[in-house]
């Protein structure tokens, strides 16, 4: 280094250049800054649908939530009555949101056990690729897809609570296949060569050994994809229609859940009240959608509570 | 199944190899099972499509008279195409919209998670902006609507006013506000969460030397996002956002609640009752559509999911070349 110092001729371009840096760096520091503050901004942006949200359905949902709100129907609520409930709107959601984890469950995780430990080649690839697509498959078409399925069964026009437990499974079975898949890919490698060498055959060793291993993870991921169907309503608005009466039956007959009585009162709209009625409430319709809208998101929030912590307290330590 | 009987007696089976013959067995009906899932998958997707093929195809054949005379909404003289094609249009108008606002602000927020917030901070942060994520439609739309529309009108009105000599902001705008815009904007915070999450994965996955080679030269933070952090993520940001479009287009609550439906090619955002998607126009009708009407609203779902699964089937390409992430998880 030392014996080709002399030769360069350095000096010439030296003060130019850093007289750049000079003349730009109040510039560049600017941009910086400027960009740092919009990066935050964007952030502080995306909290305002939130916590707007948040406190928009929490204050106005407690006005109406209570236990009496909790454990009636709607049958024989009309106008601006003081009364009417959410019950049968729980129930319906609750059944049909079981229904459809009984359907997605068993082939979303058998397919996800198919892509960990037996796929490859092309239809591998093709599953792979086609679960991902399905996840953006919009729930309206999910809900087409079921009417026309159990209209070819049953007739045209049937609404049951079945056909939506379907159109729910078709939005489920992406979610569970992929989130337990990456659980089972977790499971290290050595607990099933171990297995395998102690002579336990394949499918032992899958369901003794791997799933087991893995369960607490795929058991949260169920979780979020239950989460993430038990808002939708269009779907269950074309399949399962509404209803104001309770209805236990998932294959007869018309059903409420939460979110289309979410949707269904917000439809109802303002009540035009006569002075002379006392109990009658012009916003009696908004305030129940409120209400049952606050019911919902706790719903979801406590799934997704509860799903995080199986796999804070009952996840295997892997090492990643 | 062929599996070769021992030539010894059955009694003379040992455990071990009784063991076998049965593992042999079972391994390979939960071998055929389990593959058996895997296809029922793409059997699936390709029965969603077949059904809808099916069930739409009465609609696409039927003649114009016909179906108007069957229907009531489906107004003389009117073709099937001459029907979905304002749905299209206005479901291509709000996706885009939503778009256009959702997707810097998410680059934004993906930035902030991967390179500005503090590292013990950032999966919380994430966590947070997941949360939009869980938030049911439906209960968007009764926020949007009851909420947050009568907020926006006075900034529709303003906009109108600023900026009226621009085609998008022409005509009287709407005084209840429930226009493709505040549509947009809606649909915006529901597909931040999908745009962020894809995003904030490519960028923490740039290598860290190209950082550090930047940093070293001198390069502000921002310089060395520009330089090295969005040529490796630009293709990552596109695919994310076109994961968002996906599920723009196929929302149905929340436009069905906010927007005051029409059906027109209109460009003008602040005007009400010019606009209508696929989906919302689906939800509202179906029902208490008649035989042929649903059959018209299956032919326009059929061409809805067309359009998402190209949306999606170019973004998970996109992303597929890249690395295994999908927004499911």
């Amino acid at each position: 280094m030392a014996t080709d110092a002399p030769s360069r001729p350095a000096p010439a371009v030296t003060p130019r250049a850093s007289d750049v840096f000079e003349k730009t760096r109040g510039r560049r520091r600017f941009v910086d800054r400027l960009m740092t503050t919009l990066v935050t901004g964007a952030f502080a942006v995306a909290m305002i649908p939130l916590v707007s949200v948040a406190w928009t359905v929490g204050s106005r949902g407690l006005k109406r939530l209570n236990g009496t709100f909790l454990t009636t129907t709607m049958r024989g609520v009309f106008g601006g009555m003081d009364a009417g409930g959410i019950q049968h709107a729980i129930v319906g959601t609750l059944l049909i949101t079981l229904a459809a984890a009984v359907i997605s469950v068993p082939i979303g995780l058998l397919c996800a056990i198919y892509l960990v430990e037996y796929g490859h080649g092309r239809l591998a690839g093709a599953v792979t690729f086609f679960v991902d697509v399905m996840t953006g498959i919009p729930s309206i078409v999910a809900g087409l897809f079921a009417y026309a399925l159990f209209t070819l069964l049953l007739g045209p026009g049937a609404r049951a609570g079945i056909v939506g437990s379907v159109a729910l499974s078709v939005l489920m079975i992406p979610v569970v296949v992929r989130s337990s898949e990456e659980m089972l890919r977790l499971v290290p490698n050595e607990l099933r060569e171990a297995a395998l060498a102690l002579g336990v055959p394949k499918w032992l060793t899958i369901l003794k050994i791997v799933v087991r291993t893995a369960i607490a993870g795929i058991t949260t991921g169920v979780m979020l994809a239950v989460a993430r169907v038990i808002g939708e309503t269009a779907p269950l608005l074309i399949t399962v229609g509404v209803a104001d009466s309770m209805n236990w039956n998932l294959f007869a007959g018309r059903m409420m859940t939460l979110p289309v009585y979410v949707f269904g009162q917000y439809r109802e709209g303002l009540v035009p009240c006569a002075n002379r009625a006392v109990t009658c409430l012009p916003t009696i319709n908004f305030d129940r959608a409120w209400a049952a809208a606050l019911v919902l998101i706790l719903i979801v929030m406590g799934l997704n509570l509860i799903a995080r912590l199986i796999t804070r307290y009952f996840a295997p330590k892997t090492r990643r | 199944m062929t599996i070769v009987k021992p030539s010894i007696q059955p009694g003379d089976v040992t455990g071990s190899e009784h063991h076998r013959i049965s593992g042999r067995l079972g391994g390979r009906v939960f071998a055929g099972v389990t593959t058996g899932s895997g296809a029922l998958i793409l059997v699936l997707l390709a029965a969603v499509a077949i059904f809808l093929v099916v069930r739409g195809l009465p609609a696409l054949t039927s003649s114009a008279a016909d179906l108007s005379a069957r229907i009531g909404w489906f107004a003389k003289g009117q073709t099937i195409l001459s029907y979905t094609g304002p749905l299209i249009f206005g479901s291509l108008l709000a996706g885009a919209l939503a778009l256009l606002i959702a997707t810097p602000v998410a680059v934004g927020i993906a930035l902030f998670i991967s390179h500005y917030a503090p590292r013990r901070l950032a999966q919380g942060l994430g966590y947070v902006v997941d949360l939009l994520a869980a938030i049911p439609s439906v209960v968007f739309g009764l926020w949007g609507v009851l909420w947050l529309v009568p907020k926006l009108v006075p900034g529709f009105s303003w906009l109108h006013e600023a900026l009226g000599a621009l085609p998008i902001f022409q005509g009287t705008p709407s005084p209840t506000g429930r226009t493709i815009l505040a549509v947009g904007l809606v649909l915006a915070a529901m597909i931040l969460p999908i745009i962020t999450a894809v995003s904030r994965e490519v960028f923490l996955q740039t290598p860290r030397l190209h950082e550090e080679a930047a940093l070293a030269m001198g390069a502000t933070r921002w310089e060395m996002i520009r330089m090295a952090v969005f040529p490796f993520g630009r293709s990552g940001v596109i695919s994310a956002a076109m994961l968002g479009l996906g599920r723009a287009l196929g929302e149905t609550m929340a436009v069905l609640m906010i927007l005051s439906p029409g059906f027109s090619y209109s460009l003008a955002l602040l005007e009400a009752a010019k606009h209508q998607t696929i989906a919302a126009n689906i939800a509202a009708q179906f029902p208490d559509a008649n035989p042929s009407g649903v059959s018209v609203l299956i032919a326009t779902g059929l061409a809805l999911f067309v359009i998402t699964m190209a949306v999606n089937m170019t973004a998970r390409w996109i992303v597929s070349r890249r690395k295994e992430f999908s927004g499911a998880n």
